[in-house]
C-alpha cells in the first residue's frame, strides 16, 4: 500500500522548459496518456498552481511539488523532472516571490491518508541538499529513477 | 485540555498531511495534547473560529477571526523548522487559562 513503484515513463532528466505552466502541462499530459489521472487533472493542476503555488524555498537546487485533487487521480505515483535551466515557480509561502526551480516532483496521489510516509519522504528530499544535487547530477534516466525510488522507499525504516 | 489546530494547504491533502504529522509528533513529545484537522485554504475563514491555532503551508491572508496564525511551510522545507515548532507550542500553551 505504502510502497510506490515509479514508472520510468514519468521520469525526465535535464529537460528544457521556460515556464512552470509548460512543465506542468507536459507532465500532466504524460500522466493522462499513461492512465494515472482523469481528464480534468491538467486543468485543476494549472488552476491550483496559480492560486496556491508550489515552489519551496530552500538552498539550490530548489524543488516545486505541483499537485491537484485526489479525486482526479486514478493511481498514485510521482512524476519527476530535472530541468536544464532554472524555471521560476512562485513561493508557496509568499506568492509574490519567485523561486528558481531545478527539480519538479509532481505528487500524484489517489488516497492521501495512506500516503503519509511517502509524503514525509518527499519532504525529506526537500530538506536534503546533497540528495537534491545528486538528482541533478544523475547522468541517466535510470540513475535518476533509482535515486528517487530509493529516497521514497522503506530502506531506512 | 486538548488543543485543536486547523492545518491548511491548497487542497487540504498533501502538504498539510506532512505538517500535521510533524506538529503532532513534536507536541506529544512535549506533553501537549493536540488534535489536528486538515482543510483547504479556501475553507479556512469558515472554520478557523473553532480552533485554538491555524497553521498553513501556503500563504494565507484572509480573516482568521482572532485565531492565532503561524505559517508552517518551514516544517516542509526544514529551514527554521525548530523555531516554528516552538512558536506553535508557545501559541498553544499561552492560551491556558
Amino acid at each position: 500500500m505504502e510502497n510506490i513503484i515509479l514508472n520510468e515513463d514519468l521520469i525526465y532528466r535535464n529537460i528544457d522548459f521556460k515556464t512552470s505552466r509548460e512543465i506542468e502541462t507536459f507532465l500532466a499530459d504524460q500522466l493522462y496518456e499513461n492512465g494515472y489521472v482523469k481528464e480534468g487533472y491538467k486543468k485543476a493542476l494549472l488552476e491550483r498552481e496559480q492560486k496556491f503555488p508550489t515552489g519551496l524555498p530552500s538552498s539550490q537546487p530548489a524543488i516545486a511539488i505541483p499537485h491537484a485533487n485526489a479525486d482526479l487521480v486514478n493511481k498514485t505515483t510521482l512524476a519527476v523532472a530535472t530541468l536544464k535551466e532554472p524555471v521560476e515557480f512562485k513561493n508557496m509561502g509568499n506568492t509574490k516571490e519567485d523561486i528558481p526551480v531545478r527539480i519538479v516532483i509532481m505528487l500524484v496521489i489517489a488516497e492521501p491518508h495512506s500516503q503519509v510516509k511517502m509524503l514525509q519522504k518527499v519532504a525529506d528530499i526537500v530538506q536534503n541538499e546533497e540528495l537534491r544535487k545528486e538528482f541533478l547530477q544523475a547522468e541517466t534516466k535510470q540513475k535518476l529513477l533509482q535515486l528517487v525510488q530509493s529516497a521514497i522507499g522503506d530502506k531506512n525504516d | 485540555m486538548t488543543k485543536h489546530i486547523l492545518v491548511a494547504c491548497g487542497n487540504g491533502i498533501a502538504t498539510s498531511t506532512v505538517v500535521a504529522s510533524k506538529i503532532k509528533k513534536y507536541l506529544s513529545e512535549n506533553g501537549v495534547d493536540v488534535q489536528t484537522t486538515q482543510t483547504r485554504l479556501t475553507e479556512v475563514p469558515s472554520k478557523v473560529a473553532n480552533y485554538d491555532l491555524l497553521v498553513t503551508t501556503g500563504q494565507f491572508s484572509g480573516d482568521t477571526h482572532g485565531t492565532p496564525y503561524i505559517l508552517g511551510l518551514s516544517l516542509l522545507t526544514g529551514v527554521g523548522a525548530d523555531d516554528t515548532l516552538s512558536e506553535i507550542k508557545d501559541a498553544l500553551t499561552k492560551q491556558e487559562p
